[in-house]
């Protein structure tokens, strides 16, 4: 069985009582009680401000991870291949276009429309960062995280580069919430290197499984993980912030997993 | 890179199923294009309609896959032997050694549209036999897919726009290449949906005519849809002569605007010379582009100075949109089956409904099919948010 190892050199994370990576590890880890609160995303400092304004939820969230894993990682946006990794694409702009293609007036918005690609995301990073290199918009459902996992560990491996992952999810309103009920907005970003450096935190070695997907033990934090796909990355952050040697089965298709082995730096 | 082998590839749109369908119609030059009719549509266009769809059956266990999308993807995999050789394929290396990589850019989103027709009147909920997870999730014509093929590897959706079925071959070539699996099945699957017609007629891209790619009066695209697989293999020692190998392969992105490619073509450019670079090509080594040309101005005229800056003047180029439409995310896997046939049987096929070229492209357009052997061919996918990507393909001798 093949593995591909990489190192893990900056983190970004953003979900429901998660604000940043810095003050999410000790809750992690179980040193501080997790405290579901709605997400707040910030707004997305790196774009222009005519572009700000059309941003929606993803874009906002997708933004404050990237930039905040970019910038642990002291790395150079513009010159980064990138991955994102999500279920979906913008709930609400769906639903609005969706409304409106079922009434009689049938001109949607064209900023609407534009914002609907699932690409949208990776579009404006690139505008924000000036990044011209690749970017691998992918998605599997449930299994979304581990998907985008693969393909940032593969870009990594056998391109010989750095990449960004950012995984993410965002909520649908109703009545596209009562068929697919992601709770709230959540992301992970995660700078991955081929080799080692001063920034690496840990260096992980990823292979395909079909043992069961670890839980997290804190009731809270295990209903996030269950509830919104790009949190199937938990387990991973939660063995980065206990600073030991550890392994994880992270969750990925119904008969594939993927184990992590995690070595800190 | 290695090269990769297409062992096996098809092609289903508005040409017709399969490729014997697909090449008497290149051949004769013959547009899939007709004047919209689909579903309530009340816009002045033309569409690349696959016939057919409403009478094709998902096999019983898979019902809940059952879209528009998912019915294209099973009338595109019966095709040429398709479902056959990935069956062998999977009895050689095993169903955890096969993946599969499938771009979309809308997935079962007409089903989610017609829910929204039928909403509780009381609840605004929609009908109970709407499933989001098999229909309209990005994801649903990989999941159905695996499903179809009982396979157990790693599997994806690449959802990039109007690059998505380009983009899966990088993603397969990496995974390969990393060792995760021994062959993947690549390909892009579309369907005619309200989203895109009226979509791209809010931002005023959609031809009143048959699309006229790289025209000096172009205004505009032709949608369609399409279903297009292949199947990728490591190079074997022996091929035959006509074999299809993926040489090369660029990626790029804008970092200019959500909707309009970079004026100068920048990213287009940088992602034809990256796929020359990994096929180790010179530019003069190409003997055919399949261009993006989907007809809008702005693409158009951004992609031919970028060809022009890459190529010269003198490499023969078309777009197969004014003969298929463009098939948004099925555009990269049915434009690289156009290729591999054009290898196969050395046929330049011809840009149709153009009529007079843009002057201010200087390219060697090709306006009538010419029969000449091909070694290598590049094709371009691009899409919105500035994706950019760019295969090249080549005869094993």
């Amino acid at each position: 069985m093949n593995t591909l190892s990489a190192y893990i050199e900056g983190i970004g994370l953003l979900g429901p009582g998660l604000t940043d990576w810095a003050s999410s590890q000790p809750i992690l880890s179980g040193l501080q009680a997790y405290q579901p609160e709605k997400t707040v995303l910030p707004p997305p400092a790196l774009l222009p401000a005519a572009e700000r304004r059309r941003s929606g939820v993803i874009i906002k969230l997708t933004q404050a991870i990237g930039l905040e894993a970019i910038t642990a990682a002291k790395q150079d946006a513009a010159s980064l291949p990138s991955v994102f990794a999500a279920s979906g694409g913008d709930g609400a702009n769906c639903h609005n276009i969706c409304e409106m293609l079922a009434s009689d007036d049938r001109e949607i918005s064209p900023t609407r429309f534009h914002n609907s690609v699932h690409n949208a995301a990776a579009g404006y990073w690139s505008i924000a960062t000036g990044a011209m290199a690749t970017a691998s918009v992918v998605s599997a459902f449930d299994a979304s995280f581990s998907a985008g996992l693969l393909e940032a560990l593969t870009q990594v491996v056998v391109d010989n580069t750095h990449s960004i992952l950012l995984s993410y999810d965002t909520t649908y309103p109703e009545p596209l919430f009562s068929t697919r009920p992601i709770s709230d907005a959540f992301g992970i970003a995660l700078v991955l290197a081929p080799q080692p450096s001063a920034q690496s935190l840990v260096k992980i070695s990823v292979s395909l499984t079909d043992a069961s997907a670890d839980k997290l033990t804190d009731n809270a934090l295990e209903s996030l993980r269950s509830a919104i796909p790009a949190a199937r990355g938990l387990p991973l952050l939660r063995a980065i912030a206990l600073q030991t040697d550890q392994h994880v089965v992270l969750d990925y298709l119904d008969n594939l997993r993927l184990a992590v082995t995690i070595t800190p730096c | 890179m290695n090269p990769l082998w297409l062992s096996h590839f098809t092609a289903t749109s508005s040409l017709g199923c399969g490729l014997g369908e697909t090449l008497d119609a290149l051949r004769q030059g013959r547009a899939g294009l007709h004047p919209c009719t689909f579903d309530t549509v009340n816009l002045p266009t033309f569409i690349g309609e696959v016939a057919g769809l409403d009478a094709v059956q998902l096999p019983a266990n898979l019902a809940e896959f059952d879209c528009r999308n998912n019915r294209l993807a099973l009338l595109g995999l019966s095709q040429d032997g398709f479902t056959e050789a990935v069956h062998a394929a999977k009895a050689k290396y095993g169903a955890q050694r096969v993946g599969l990589f499938l771009g979309t850019s809308t997935s079962g989103i007409l089903q989610t549209e017609l829910a929204y027709r039928q909403r509780d009147a009381a609840t605004g909920a929609l009908p109970e036999n709407f499933i989001y997870r098999t229909t309209h999730s990005a994801y649903s014509v990989a999941d159905f897919t695996r499903h179809y093929f009982d396979l157990s590897g790693p599997a994806v959706v690449v959802s990039s726009a109007c690059s998505s079925s380009a983009k899966v071959f990088a993603s397969a070539r990496r995974m390969m290449a990393a060792g995760l699996i021994d062959a993947a099945i690549v390909g892009g699957v579309d369907s005619l949906c309200l989203t895109t017609l009226y979509g791209f007629n809010s931002l005023g891209l959609i031809s009143a005519q048959a699309c006229r790619p790289y025209d000096a009066e172009r205004n505009g695209i032709s949608i369609g849809e399409a279903a297009a697989f292949a199947l990728l293999q490591r190079q074997p020692e022996q091929l035959d002569a006509d074999a299809v190998l993926l040489l090369g392969i660029g990626e790029s992105s804008d970092a200019y605007h959500m909707s309009s490619p970079h004026p100068d073509g920048l990213g287009a450019r940088m992602a034809m010379q990256d796929a020359l670079k990994m096929a180790g090509l010179q530019p003069a080594e190409i003997d055919y582009i399949n261009l993006h040309g989907t007809a809008t101005q702005s693409n158009d005229a951004a992609e031919g100075k970028a060809v022009q800056h890459v190529f010269g003047a003198h490499t023969p180029c078309s777009s197969t949109k004014g003969t298929t439409g463009h098939t948004l995310g099925a555009a990269g896997g049915l434009e690289a089956v156009i290729c591999a046939l054009a290898l196969q049987h050395g046929l330049l096929p011809a840009g149709l409904n153009t009529q007079q070229l843009d002057p201010a492209l200087h390219l060697d357009y090709v306006l009538q099919n010419r029969a000449q052997p091909l070694k290598r061919v590049l094709s371009n996918s691009f899409g919105f948010g500035g994706t950019n990507c760019s295969l090249i393909f080549a005869r094993a001798g």
